[in-house]
């Protein structure tokens, strides 16, 4: 029994995103055929030469029609996959089993989510007929309980837990000020983020990610035809994916400071990639800021930072677009927008822009030029204690 | 055989109103005093559970029938009875009944219990919600409470109080009245219901003074309750018993309890009497009812056992009344003042098969012990997290064990009738945690370490359906913040209003 993974066996050789926002004038079809069309042209490859499909969303569709009606696909295969708020690189982590497989030639992984029809501010989730014994705590309340059992671990108090929350949102919405296709492309300062309406716990309105619509979608093809249609491909290094016993509700030995799926997650694919320091080697990595003590936590979860210190490194910079770590250079969740389904192929984008010198020049990050060639996605769905965790890696070399 | 009550529990929320409160705002009513008011999250049900649990707290023995009494029922057609009956963890042997639609039906329902004492032991539990219209006397005077009596043969169930008398009389007369619906009462004309209520009365009480075979200055404690202020008055200073003798009315602190006011006055004068003591109670409502009580040499031992285990008295639960209720919340709460609700989905109606199937849970908080290693599950499971065995779980009932606060939030964004919803992770004392919501605490007390106790209420209403839920709250009688817990996993996540 072991997990092997698939390094450099299949690579991706054409991505589309569209912009992510509040995007009332357009449907779900329309970000699909947008995401889709945008993912094709970049690869050469006709939408209808593609070989199959799949497809994440978690609350705004059901099966693989939802893909093929607005795209008049001639009887492709199309999955629909859901796992939370890591539906999208579900998607993408099947997708590239099926062609490293050999089944298929070439496949699409494409996300999308239509949040803002719903008629409500926040998500509003999938609820099936229950026993009415859920405590029915919004996402916010669940991820809140990491910031004051953080800071009492590790002896940060009260007003500094808030700046160390409210850094992590002034950079992710630093670096989205200068992403043309984020959700919110300004600049927040400290204070206004600081002093926000509490939604939960001590969290405030910016400590949340956006509510968003949005789709991005990537092809992938088998490493050795990778160039026949691009030249500089980005190559799969490392696909891992863990769903927990959901034991932190009911195990009195959790402490809410560490979420265990992404430690696990993130062991087994720097396994799959031969990654041992990680801070060192990755050029950018794109994680899961559904909440700003979520994106602080995870800094010691994939081993960024050592446990207790990762706040310090927080307030010092280490994982500004400009640190040794550049941590969701393109804005993340936080003001990127998070439509679930696209989330995880979002962050892949970010990649795919960064990773082969894509970046517009003032967002280019300065890793790439420094010679580190990988590139991190990390996305989680659930809360503290209960969640389904992925982590990829991806390069611009192969064998690296 | 004799047959008597065994044990007694009661129960009063946590809440008072005070009456300078409505006053304040309506400028109506005499400011003195205060009524105990029902959060937001209890129904009569759920004040029925409470005084159940804490008549059954010492165990073991448990009823053959329960019979619940209340004027203002969860349920029409549905019994509310068979809720109690769940949320006790009573045998499914049990039977269980309402009576249901008048105070008068609660002390006839323990005079039922007692007198089918001797064949089957019998619980019976009587709740009261009393609701008017805003600056009236009803919402002023009245109060919420519950009280519950298990009732059994004296010899073998070692009864702390005996019935030795009994008188009735009934008259058909319109004194206080509502349509099913209406969410106040309608009184006639004052002095009406006076002349009716003081010679039922006193032919009610010479009744069963006779049927006991005592004389009037025999009495101990006398108990003179009912809805009409004037009558009771009136018909109390009437008995011929020494004033001392007089039992407190509560009307000051807690309000009249309705159909819950007998049973609670009696659970008080049970928790001060000392043995061989005659106690009356007299009921007027729709006529009048007296039953003669003599208390046993079973009673300081029960009394001094209840002290021991921490079920509280009615004193205590007089003296530990949260005062700070605004005009505004009590309004809220009861559906007067309409409080635009987060804009969030409402809440969905409980399934009927899967609430069945997870009966255990969630009515009588069992969880499960794995019967390998030893961890706790809740909400119980099949298969253990610590040692991944399969089926090997015991039942345990985890209702009236206490836990520890491990962490919590503040969510202002959760559906809620009055937000915003505290969330609480508790580490439960010997083993097991649980994530539930926190009841009867404001924000700025909230600590990591605080002791909790489960309670039962209802969560909330959903096209029709009640879904009654268990929370945490405060432990009665522990200090706001206790010393901090051995391994505390965070502190406060927010004390921000």
């Amino acid at each position: 029994m072991a997990s092997r993974g698939i390094r450099d066996r299949v690579a991706i050789i054409g991505m589309g995103c569209t912009k992510f926002g509040e995007l009332w004038n357009k449907g779900i079809d329309d970000l699909l055929t947008d995401a889709a069309v945008e993912a094709a042209a970049s690869a050469g490859l006709p939408i209808h030469d593609i070989d199959a499909f799949w497809l994440g969303t978690m609350t705004s569709s059901v099966s693989g029609i939802t893909l093929s009606r607005p795209l008049k696909l001639d009887y492709k295969p199309v999955t629909r996959v859901e796992n939370f708020c890591a539906t999208g690189s579900e998607a993408f982590r099947n997708a590239c089993y099926a062609v490293a497989s050999g089944a298929y030639d070439t496949a699409m992984a494409i996300g999308v989510e239509k949040l803002k029809d719903t008629g409500y501010s926040g998500l509003t989730g999938i609820r099936a007929v229950g026993d009415g014994t859920d405590p029915g705590l919004s996402s916010p309340a669940a991820f809140s309980f990491l910031a004051p059992s953080y800071g009492h671990k590790y002896g940060v108090d009260k007003a500094q837990m808030k700046e160390v929350m409210s850094r992590i949102a002034f950079k992710n919405h630093q670096n989205g000020a200068l992403n043309p296709r984020a959700q919110f492309q300004k600049e927040i300062s400290m204070e206004t983020i600081s002093k926000a309406p509490l939604v939960a716990g001590e969290l405030g309105v910016f400590d949340c990610s956006g509510v968003s619509d949005g789709s991005a979608a990537a092809i992938i093809c088998r490493v050795e035809d990778a160039h026949k249609y691009c030249a500089n491909p980005l190559y799969v290094k490392a696909l891992s994916f863990v769903s927990g016993p959901a034991a932190g509700p009911i195990d009195p030995g959790y402490d809410y400071t560490t979420f265990p799926e992404v430690v696990r997650s993130a062991e087994d694919a720097y396994q799959q990639a031969g990654i041992t320091d990680p801070r060192a080697q990755l050029a950018m990595a794109e994680v899961h800021d559904c909440f700003t003590p979520t994106e602080l936590v995870l800094m010691e979860d994939m081993g960024f930072a050592t446990r207790g210190t990762a706040w310090k490194e927080v307030l010092a910079g280490t994982f500004d677009r400009d640190g040794e770590l550049p941590v969701n250079p393109d804005g993340g969740l936080k003001s990127f927008g998070h439509p679930i389904g696209a989330s995880g192929l979002r962050m892949l984008f970010e990649c795919w822009l960064q990773l082969r010198g894509e970046a517009p020049p003032e967002r280019q990050i300065a890793t790439v030029s420094q010679g580190r060639t990988l590139g991190l996605t990390h996305n989680l769905g659930g809360a503290p204690g209960e969640c389904v965790s992925f982590v990829g890696i991806v390069g611009s070399e192969l064998g690296d | 055989m004799n047959a008597g009550i065994v044990t007694w529990g009661t129960y009063l929320p946590y809440w008072r109103l005070q009456r300078a409160a409505i006053a304040q705002v309506l400028g109506s009513g005499p400011p003195k005093g205060s009524r105990a008011v029902a959060s937001y999250d209890e129904d009569t049900t759920t004040l029925g559970v409470e005084a159940g649990r804490r008549a059954l707290a010492l165990g073991p023995a448990m009823p053959d029938d329960l019979l619940f009494s209340t004027p203002a029922p969860g349920y029409l057609d549905k019994t509310s009875a068979t809720t109690l009956h769940a949320a006790l963890g009573l045998d499914r042997a049990c039977a269980a009944y309402d009576f249901a639609g008048s105070p008068r039906s609660a002390l006839g329902t323990l005079l039922m219990a007692l007198q089918s004492a001797p064949a089957r032991r019998t619980l019976a539990i009587v709740s009261d919600l009393r609701t008017g219209l805003a600056g009236g006397a009803e919402e002023r005077d009245a109060g919420d409470g519950a009280a519950a009596f298990l009732c059994g043969a004296d010899g073998a169930d070692g009864a702390v109080a005996e019935l030795v008398g009994r008188g009735s009389a009934s008259d058909e007369f319109l004194d206080r009245w509502r349509v099913p619906g209406e969410t106040d009462s309608h009184v006639w004309e004052e002095r009406f219901g006076e002349e009716m209520y003081v010679p039922l009365a006193r032919e009610a009480f010479a009744a069963a003074l006779k049927d006991a075979g005592i004389a009037e200055s025999d009495i101990d404690h006398a108990i003179v309750t009912g809805l009409h202020l004037r009558a009771v008055k009136a018909v109390t200073g009437g008995l011929g018993v020494s004033a001392a003798a007089i039992a407190p009315d509560l009307l000051a602190s807690v309000g009249n309890l309705g159909a819950a006011q007998a049973g609670v006055a009696l659970a008080d004068v049970l928790e001060r009497a000392l043995p061989g003591q005659l106690i009356v109670v007299l009921s007027l409502a729709d006529g009048a009812d007296a039953l003669v009580l003599r208390t046993t040499d079973a009673l300081p031992a029960a009394q001094a056992a209840r002290q021991a285990a921490g079920v509280p008295t009615v004193a205590e639960q007089v003296a530990a009344g949260r005062s700070d209720l605004s005009y505004a919340a009590f309004l809220a709460w009861r559906g007067q003042l309409h409080r635009e609700p987060p804009r969030r989905p409402d809440p969905e109606r409980p399934g009927a098969p899967i609430v069945h199937r997870s009966e255990a849970w969630k009515y009588a908080f069992s969880a499960s012990r794995c019967a390998v290693c030893g961890f706790r599950h809740l909400p119980p499971t099949r298969v253990c997290l610590e040692c991944h065995s399969v089926d090997q779980m015991q039942p345990e009932r985890l209702a009236d064990v206490r836990g520890t606060i491990a962490t919590f939030t503040v969510d202002h964004l959760a559906y809620s009738l009055s937000p915003p919803v505290v969330g609480v992770i508790v580490d439960f004392d010997g083993g097991g945690r649980y994530r539930c919501e926190m009841t009867d605490v404001s924000v700025p007390e909230l600590a990591i370490g605080s002791r909790v106790e489960m309670t039962f209420r209802r969560i909330y209403t959903a096209l029709g359906v009640h879904n009654y839920f268990w929370k945490a709250r405060p432990l009665q009688g522990a200090p706001v913040v206790p010393e901090p817990a051995s391994t505390p996993a965070s502190t406060p996540a927010s004390t921000k209003e």
